[in-house]
């Protein structure tokens, strides 16, 4: 039987390929091995496709013209503009783009059961639990779809980071779960044969549960800010990994089973690590409501929450920092937004040919998603070993004389240490305020992300600096070099 | 249940087991590129885009196929390759001790 034999190698090509993303991931462990683990988990890849292509082409019956068409013009256009967006992207744009590059994911897992069920409805090989896992793919991939692009729009800024809540969201939202839990109701009471419905009715069904599905998704992410999204993602990311498995349920695939229920446990645990970084459940954070967004409402040198602040200029900062021993820089969105982080280094290449130690301040969730300011300060070669996490920092303030805080908010507020009123009360931050001269770099006093008030801007330490990042940054190397 | 089934739902069991044992494991600062790289594993979906190539023998069918080879291709290549582009940054860095308590140049 040659064609066992044929599955058989194609299985065992499907294994490998697995194997080859289980130990890809484990490399990612470390910076040192990460690359190779990639390159590993991205031939594990091209092996389960290679392995899948030559199953579908030598298996008794083949690959029609058509088939081929589709196979080779749909990898041709979708690898094109993968690679091409991969390539072009910024490193400030890159959670848009993971996000993006999940959307299409789930979107695909979604029409590979769509399809899948076209074919088997009334057929003698539709179950009940064939039901349940098509209606889970398209469920699942559909959120993850619309979810993913609305909070990808987000974060470029097309729709607005705040929280969106009108008041037909909620019962749209309800509404839209509702006909989905009744369209899979009647689906799988049709395929236990309880229901007689014909297959033309069932196809319907399907698509009123794939358009519900699309629905939920944008209500789901609408109401949540612009701070969260990369929490949102994370939970999406897993969500595509439970989808791309469920559809693999469908078609009897194990590659797609193993290598979804990967991504699935991965998304879930960074979706987990990510909230406790912000101190906050994942159910709090899919609640929505949370922070005014960037709308960065309020001129420059207005008193924030009643305390005044004091505002220095570009040359007094300037001394401060050139005559400090230790300066402690705490990044933010701020300067990942302004395209800043060349900027923050040569500034710190010059304060340290002045004998100036400088260090970086890692927030976890500084940046968009954790790790992202790390990628981007790497790429503006700052040195690995100046970038410290907060555990390792937060006890070397007290012995920093300047912290200049470059587009920092909410994880330098101490009312999250202080106030337990404070939305943000319990969420680890870095502590800012115990070193002995703050200067902020920001554009005005806007609220951060939590839409609260910073008591660290009108503390007595602080020096407020009025400026955009990047020009602001500019403006101390300048005025470091000058003195 | 079919036992082929039953095998498979194991199959999902032990590999959600396997996902969360190995990623436990990586520091915040990868955790950006990890995403990344979960994300274009789960474009194995395009395994699945082609299978279902093969199987569709109607207009609606290819149409399907076809905008699930697209997304999915585009998820496994852009997802390696902008995964590749962050980690690259990582790998030029010197290995300088890190307990070096990171005594800037001039301290």
């Amino acid at each position: 039987m040659p064609g066992d034999v044929l599955y058989t190698f194609v299985f065992f090509a499907w294994l490998i390929g697995a194997s080859f993303f289980v130990v890809g991931l484990h490399q990612m462990n470390s910076p040192a091995t990460a690359r190779n683990g990639n390159k590993l988990s991205a031939l594990g890849m091209t092996i389960a496709v290679g392995a899948t292509l030559v199953w579908l082409a030598l298996r008794p019956g083949g690959l029609s013209v058509e088939a081929w068409a589709i196979i080779i013009a749909g990898f041709l256009i979708g690898g094109g503009i993968g690679l091409y967006l991969a390539r072009a992207v910024k490193m400030t744009a890159m959670p848009q783009l993971v996000s993006l590059f999940n959307a299409v994911g789930g979107g695909a897992a979604a029409l590979v059961a769509v399809e899948d069920f076209f074919h088997v409805a009334n057929t003698p090989e539709y179950s009940i639990s064939t039901s349940v896992f098509v209606v889970l793919g398209v469920v699942i991939g559909c959120i993850t779809f619309s979810g993913s692009i609305v909070a990808a729009a987000k974060l470029q800024g097309m729709i607005s980071g705040a929280p969106i809540i009108k008041p037909w969201t909620r019962p749209l939202t309800l509404g839209v779960a509702a006909v989905a839990g009744i369209g899979t109701l009647i689906l799988v009471l049709g395929a236990a044969g309880v229901l007689g419905i014909d297959s033309s009715i069932a196809n319907l069904i399907l698509i009123v549960i794939f358009g519900a599905a699309i629905i939920f998704g944008v209500t789901l992410v609408l109401p949540i800010g612009g701070a969260d999204m990369p929490v949102v993602i994370s939970l999406l990311n897993s969500f595509t990994g439970t989808a791309a498995a469920m559809s693999g349920f469908v078609i009897n695939n194990p590659v797609l089973i193993i290598a979804g229920a990967l991504v699935g446990a991965a998304g879930a645990i960074l979706t987990k690590l990510m909230a406790d970084a912000m101190n906050r459940s994942i159910a709090n954070i899919m609640v929505g409501g949370f922070g005014g967004g960037d709308a960065a409402a309020g001129g420059a040198g207005a008193a924030a929450g009643g305390g005044t602040v004091r505002e220095v200029n570009v040359d007094d900062a300037a001394i401060m920092l050139a005559y400090a021993q230790k300066v402690i820089v705490v990044p933010g969105y701020g300067l990942a937004v302004a395209q800043a982080q060349h900027a923050v280094r040569e500034l710190a290449e010059v304060l340290e040919a002045r004998g100036v130690e400088v260090s970086y301040a890692i927030h976890p969730v500084a940046g968009r998603m954790p790790g992202h300011m790390n990628v981007l300060l790497a790429e503006a070669n700052v040195p690995y070993p100046q970038l410290k996490e907060m555990e390792e920092i937060n006890p070397e303030f007290e012995r920093a004389d300047v912290a200049l805080v470059v587009g920092a908010n909410d994880v330098t507020n101490p009312a999250a240490r202080t106030n337990p009123a404070s939305p943000i009360y319990g969420m680890p931050i870095l502590d800012v305020d115990k070193a002995k001269n703050i200067i902020v770099i920001k554009r005005s006093m806007g609220r951060g992300y939590a839409g609260i008030d910073n008591e660290l801007y009108t503390d007595l330490k602080t020096g407020m600096y009025f400026a955009d990042a990047k020009a602001g940054l500019e403006g101390l190397t300048g005025a470091v070099k000058g003195l | 249940m079919s036992p082929e089934l039953l095998n498979s739902i194991a199959i999902f069991v032990l590999a959600l087991l396997v996902g969360v044992e190995v990623i436990s494991k990586v520091p915040t600062t990868l955790h950006t590129p990890l995403m990344s790289g979960a994300n274009s594993i789960h474009g194995i979906v395009l395994v699945g885009a082609m299978i279902i190539a093969a199987s569709a023998n109607d207009l609606l069918g290819y149409v399907l196929a076809f905008v699930a080879m697209v997304f999915g291709a585009a998820n496994v290549v852009g997802g390696y390759v902008v995964t590749d582009r962050m980690l690259e940054m990582f790998k030029k860095k010197p290995a300088a001790p890190k307990a070096g308590d990171g005594a800037g140049k001039g301290a």
